[in-house]
């Protein structure tokens, strides 16, 4: 099968101007994106996790061109999105929708219900009668969970779940075949995450969507993800299937990440052991020379301040010289 | 004596749409040197009994009930009385740690204020106090860092200059409230790490309050567990998290995806957290039970039922852990 999306070394950078600058000042640039390449299947569903600062929401964003970014984005084999002007980009945007992270902030206070899910339709499908247009924005209401008695409330009204329910609802009434979720559900409590995952879920099912899923929460991306992404400061640091990635991390990156996740059980919990990091985040205005992660790294030697790793093309991508499980006397206990 | 002894404590606010009643006859005890967990959702009332412990509620919040800190009733008390407890006593630190810092002014000022204004501490001494004090959370190169502003750390960093501050005066009790939600998963384990050695060292009572069950599975000894503004269930961490008797924390146990099992599987509770201007009647989580029956519209009592462990609900437990 023919991949749906297919990224080629995307790269987003911002200039950065500070105070003092003059105006023929060369701008310093900020990489956000570094080089991400990868593949999405129809209907799958590809997680990417890092911690905040890494690139993941600016990721999302290059690709639907709401940052510029560069590098190549191919849409269905036929058309590199990021060539595209932002009047050839429309009939491509209802095509690729995304739900995002607040779900109050992202809707409109001042449009009720019914107006924000119909807008969509009247901005791409301006040929739809009202008719139809209220018949699919009821059929979409009850698809999400949404009860038709609310389609004159307005968002305060809503609580976050329902806010995101909303947003939901928005994203889908185009018929994407590709939807981007920000962070969905880390604004939501936990009995309402799972109501919105076990959402997300069934729609792809039913209408055969694929899904970036963009978390910092490594359990839920576990959830819902075929394939999971790890990003650190703009790059890949591992990519895998997900029974592959969490099973069998390479990456000292994931095994940090993973092995800092809390588990919900106190033998468990108390019993693990973590892979140690030490500091910050560097900052993306100066990063690192050689491997991104060296500085935290507890693995980290002479040799990778030199060369930058390659995550490669395998099935499992590694971008690391050092790569392997930890071993015992690498990790300290937890709590 | 329990350190801090909690009786039917009840915080209501006064809106413009009536009473809202955040927390309802919550009763609690914490011994010296002891860890308490008070996990719910948002809405739940587990930040406003923190700040009513603290005197920090908002001008609306009207509390009752019985609050008293080593046998001494805190609860109304004159701000005279309040301000030497909160200086000496009882620290607190919250969510957010840069909106809880003084933008303008330096760390150092910031820590050495309480110390020179309580302790009676000369500024010298104040300073060395300090700087020992972020050395003890691991700051690295504390004694320059120490003259920063707050925006010049990281949100991990600056939540460990909280915790330094917060233990200046060797507190007898810490209030935690979701010192990591704002942070990264793995500058969350390394304040957990941090937050447990230093309960370790200085021997204070802790009650950490968050909506993380993995948080509190790793830190605490006992828990509670609020909805709705009432406590739900409470017991030693090992035994509620082994076999939960209520529905909402059976509930709540199994809506958590966990990394390390094979899918991560999440069941959620169907419904909406209640609106607590109008909670329903009775049981607060009888909406979203599926146990739920008309006895529920009567608020059961927590009754203890095995060592050291209550429940608020009116199914036996045979029948809700079956």
């Amino acid at each position: 099968m023919s991949p749906l999306l297919s990224v080629c070394d995307l790269h987003v950078r911002f200039p950065i101007t500070r105070a003092g600058d003059m105006p023929w000042t060369k701008p310093r640039y900020l990489h956000a994106v570094n080089g991400v390449s990868f593949d999405l299947e129809p209907g799958k569903t590809l997680g990417v996790v890092g911690e905040s600062g890494c690139g993941k929401s600016t990721l999302a964003r290059g690709l639907i061109q709401m940052v510029p970014a560069t590098g190549q984005v191919n849409w269905r084999g036929e058309t590199d999105l990021l060539s595209l002007s932002p009047r050839q980009m429309k009939p491509y945007r209802s095509e690729i929708q995304m739900v995002f992270q607040d779900p109050l902030a992202s809707l409109n206070p001042r449009m009720t219900l019914g107006q924000i899910i119909a807008e969509p339709l009247r901005t791409h499908r301006p040929d739809v009668s009202a008719k139809e247009r209220r018949a699919r924005v009821a059929q979409m209401m009850e698809r999400v969970g949404l009860l038709p008695q609310m389609i004159n409330r307005y968002p305060h009204e809503f609580s976050g779940g329902q806010c995101q329910r909303i947003g939901i609802a928005r994203a889908l009434i185009v018929e994407p075949k590709l939807l981007i979720c920000d962070e969905p559900v880390s604004a939501l409590d936990v009995s309402i995450q799972a109501q919105v995952i076990e959402l997300l879920k069934e729609l792809q099912r039913d209408l055969g969507l694929a899904m970036i899923f963009i978390a910092h929460d490594l359990s839920v991306v576990k959830n819902i993800s075929d394939e999971v992404m790890v990003l650190y400061l703009g790059r890949i640091m591992e990519k895998a299937p997900k029974a592959e990635l969490y099973d069998n991390p390479q990456h000292p990156y994931t095994q940090a990440l993973l092995s800092a996740v809390p588990i919900p059980d106190p033998v468990a919990e108390r019993a693990k052991k973590i892979v140690p990091m030490t500091g910050d985040m560097p900052s993306p205005m100066n990063p690192p020379s050689g491997c991104v992660f060296r500085g935290r790294c507890p693995r980290a030697q002479a040799d990778c301040a030199e060369v930058i790793p390659e995550a490669g093309s395998d099935e499992h991508q590694v971008a690391c010289i050092h790569p392997g499980p930890m071993r015992e006397k690498e990790m300290t206990a937890g709590n | 004596m329990s350190l801090l002894e909690i009786d039917k404590l009840k915080v209501t606010f006064e809106g413009d749409d009536g009473p809202v009643h955040a927390v309802n006859d919550l009763s609690l005890s914490i011994n010296r040197g002891e860890t308490l967990g008070i996990v719910g959702e948002s809405g739940s009332g587990k930040s406003q009994t923190a700040f009513s412990i603290m005197g920090l509620l908002a001008p609306n919040g009207r509390t009752g009930g019985s609050v008293r800190f080593d046998g001494q009733e805190i609860l109304g008390a004159k701000p005279k009385v309040l301000n030497k407890i909160r200086a000496e006593r009882i620290a607190m630190i919250f969510q957010d740690p840069m909106t809880s810092l003084n933008p303008y002014m330096r760390i150092a000022d910031q820590m050495t204020e309480v110390l020179t204004l309580h302790h009676g501490l000369s500024k010298r001494a104040a300073l060395a106090e300090s700087v020992r004090m972020l050395d003890a959370v691991k700051i690295p190169a504390a004694k320059e860092r120490i003259r920063l502003f707050p925006h010049e750390f990281s949100g991990g960093m600056r939540q460990r200059v909280m915790i330094a501050m917060s233990l200046l005066c060797k507190p007898d009790l810490l209030i935690a409230d979701e010192p990591t939600t704002a942070l990264d998963v793995t500058v969350q384990a390394q304040i957990m790490d941090l937050l447990g050695d230093l309960q370790q060292d200085f021997g204070m009572a802790t009650i950490l309050i968050t909506h993380d069950l993995g948080v509190v599975a790793g830190f605490c000894e006992r828990v509670l567990v609020m909805y709705g503004g009432r406590v739900m269930e409470q017991g030693p961490t090992e035994p509620l998290f082994a076999e939960p008797t209520h529905p909402y924390t059976r509930g709540l146990l199994a809506a958590v995806p966990r990394v390390d099992d094979e899918d991560a599987t999440m069941k959620a509770i169907p419904g909406n957290p209640p609106n607590m201007a109008a909670p329903p009647q009775g049981c607060p989580f009888r909406p979203r039970c599926t146990y739920a029956g008309e006895d529920c519209r009567v608020m059961p009592p927590l009754a203890p039922f095995a060592a050291g462990r209550a429940r608020a609900c009116h199914r036996p437990i045979a029948e809700v852990t079956a």
